[in-house]
């Protein structure tokens, strides 16, 4: 067994433990440690992926139990592309945070590594009660993220947030106590081979926990109609929190992904294609309800949360319309959409507190100190978040578009994404002539923008630009992982099929 | 027993979600914890009913599934944990907001 597999679990816990006992220590302190923590996991997380793309997939058998009656980590590409996504982003997110914001609670880095935690957890699992727990984990850390500070809109947003993920939560169980009623196991790929030999009689349960499981990632997805929480609680949290968000959502899609591929996949019997009468309406329906929300905000915060509203249903697309070539495009533009919305996130944080009273609210403002290097870099953001070439946001939706042609449903999916893309392309460039060219004389802006604090969001705008630049070879990695999650036969046998100890027998 | 249970499951979801839809804070905390009950039980059971029977494989004795046992008890914790937690966040609220309604507002626009 390869113990490197266990490595992005461990020190996050470690990680965020050793912060707790020294709490009472100096800012300095806590700051370095947790950024430290944050730079290794980048290092590891790069280690196991190269070592995944090498080897194949991993399975580390927890306690030495082969799976199916131990618990099991599975890292493959699509695992461990997901791991390392998280912690280049919360490499960038604690960069933003020790310049200041992590000041409005002593609590931040404790529940920043637990986030990360919960979000290594959920992605390298591959048992599906572990996944409700590495759930749970993160969103506790996320429900203390995101009252991070306080006052009125984001308690009141934060309580929305907290009841409906504990309702998500129950329906989680009742869909896992039923399917394990039904099935006898719980690993995601014993779970897989004994659905393709369902008696007919239990179908229907197995039927309605397979739906459910679906609502309950819809629901962390921001999956339209369950999306209307997302921007409350996203436009009302702290830059930072929200900016570390943006990976929350990909949680659902790719937990939808998984169950999608391996569990309701082509093999799965009377139950295959189980998710594919929703799946696309639903994600088409999100897009527009996250346009519409994007021309309608009134506030950079909330345009940014709509904009995540929008690249999930952009995402869920693609893996609604199935397939290598569309599952590869929808993991192009995950990675890349992930970036992009940390970035304007963090953009209008900056803006907000630069503006003085004005805030981040998109009317006329004071003429802001260094306006020239902020407004291109919000250009360059707002061209990657709105598809525009040459940024990676544009090789992306082209990717997406290029996988439906021929699809049954290619109009539908080709109008909505285009005409949606037109107007977000309008909202924002809106918003920018209101932020940077109309100047309302009366108000004044605070101190100016420190360039320390710009570098984070340049470096995830930089990384956008890293995706056209090496595009090749990040869609060849996508394609690969892709045609994997297609022929899910190499996972199931490296999970069911690694004996105890890794000893063959 | 299979029906009784049953029963009791249904009443109890259906009574958590009632009470989560009303628009207090109070009755939402409580529904909450009804549905956590319910879906504890059904968590439970999905192992079969069986009495007397010990948890563990012996030769030629029946046995009860101890996995539910397992997982019911880490929901127990999952569920515990997060009922204290909404409820300090209702007090907060309560105090920040200075009313007990769900969207912080007596008469929301």
């Amino acid at each position: 067994m390869n113990h490197l597999l266990i490595a992005p679990l461990l020190l996050p816990l470690l990680a965020g433990t050793m912060l707790l006992l020294l709490r009472s220590y100096d800012t300095p302190v806590r700051r370095g440690l947790s950024i430290l923590a944050t730079l290794a996991l980048v290092g590891i997380s790069l280690a196991l992926l190269l070592h995944v793309a090498e080897h194949g997939a991993q399975v580390y058998q927890l306690g030495n139990w082969a799976a199916p009656f131990g618990i099991v980590l599975v890292a493959d590409r699509l695992a461990v592309i997901m791991v390392l996504i998280t912690s280049v982003l919360a490499a960038c997110v604690v960069f933003y945070a020790v310049r200041g914001s992590d000041h409005a609670g002593r609590y931040f880095h404790i529940l920043f590594q637990m986030q990360l935690f919960g979000l290594n957890g959920a992605f390298l699992t591959g048992d599906l009660f572990n996944l409700f727990v590495f759930f749970e984990v993160l969103l506790i850390a996320s429900y203390g993220l995101l009252l991070h500070g306080g006052g009125r809109k984001r308690t009141r947003a934060g309580l929305h947030y907290v009841v409906l993920n504990l309702v998500g939560s129950t329906l989680f169980l009742f869909a896992v106590g039923a399917l394990y009623g039904v099935l006898g196991t719980l690993n995601m790929a014993d779970l897989a081979q004994r659905l393709s030999s369902v008696p007919a009689e239990d179908l229907g349960v197995v039927r309605a926990a397979g739906l459910l499981l679906f609502g309950v990632f819809a629901l962390k997805a921001a999956l339209a109609p369950l999306h209307l929480w997302l921007p409350g609680a996203y436009g009302h949290t702290s830059a930072p929190v929200a900016a570390m968000f943006a990976i929350m959502t990909k949680v659902g899609a790719y937990s939808i992904l998984r169950v999608h591929s391996l569990m309701f996949g082509p093999d799965a019997g009377p139950l295959a294609g189980l998710l594919d009468a929703w799946l696309l309406p639903l994600a088409l329906l999100t897009v527009i309800a996250g346009t519409l929300g994007v021309l309608a905000s009134r506030r950079l915060a909330e345009q940014a949360a709509y904009l995540v509203i929008v690249s999930a249903g952009t995402l869920l697309t693609a893996f609604g319309l199935g397939g290598t070539e569309a599952f590869a495009a929808g993991l192009y533009y995950l990675v890349h959409s992930t970036f992009a919305a940390a970035a304007l996130f963090l953009l209008a944080g900056i803006l907000g507190e630069a503006r003085g009273t004005t805030g981040d609210r998109l009317v006329p403002g004071p003429a802001l100190p260094r306006g020239q290097l902020l407004g291109g870099l919000f250009l360059l953001i707002a061209l990657a978040a709105s598809g525009m070439p040459p940024l990676s946001g544009f090789i992306g939706k082209w990717l997406i578009l290029q996988a439906s042609l021929g699809a049954p449903d290619m109009l539908w999916v080709l109008g909505v994404l285009l005409v949606t893309s037109l107007l977000g392309i309008m909202a924002l460039a809106r918003s920018g002539s209101r932020l940077f060219f109309k100047i309302d004389e009366k108000a004044t802006a605070s101190a100016p923008a420190r360039l320390g604090d710009l570098t984070a969001p340049a470096a995830l705008a930089t990384a956008g630009i890293a995706m056209v630049v090496y595009a090749a070879p990040v869609y060849e990695f996508a394609r690969v992982t892709a045609a994997q999650l297609v022929q899910s036969g190499g996972y199931l046998a490296a999970v069911l099929h690694s004996t105890a100890g890794g000893i063959a027998q | 027993m299979e029906a009784l249970i049953a029963i009791v499951i249904g009443v109890l979801t259906a009574c958590g979600v009632y009470l989560t839809l009303r628009g207090r804070t109070f009755p939402m905390v409580l529904g909450l914890t009804l549905m956590s009950y319910a879906v504890n039980l059904f968590l439970f059971v999905m192992g079969r009913l069986a009495i007397g029977t010990p948890p563990i494989i012996r030769d030629g004795a029946s046995y009860a599934d101890p996995l539910p046992q397992a997982l019911v008890l880490t929901a127990i914790v999952i569920s515990f944990g997060m009922t204290a937690f909404v409820v300090i966040l209702a007090l907060r609220a309560r105090a920040e907001l200075g009313n007990d309604h769900v969207d912080g507002e007596e008469h929301p626009r």
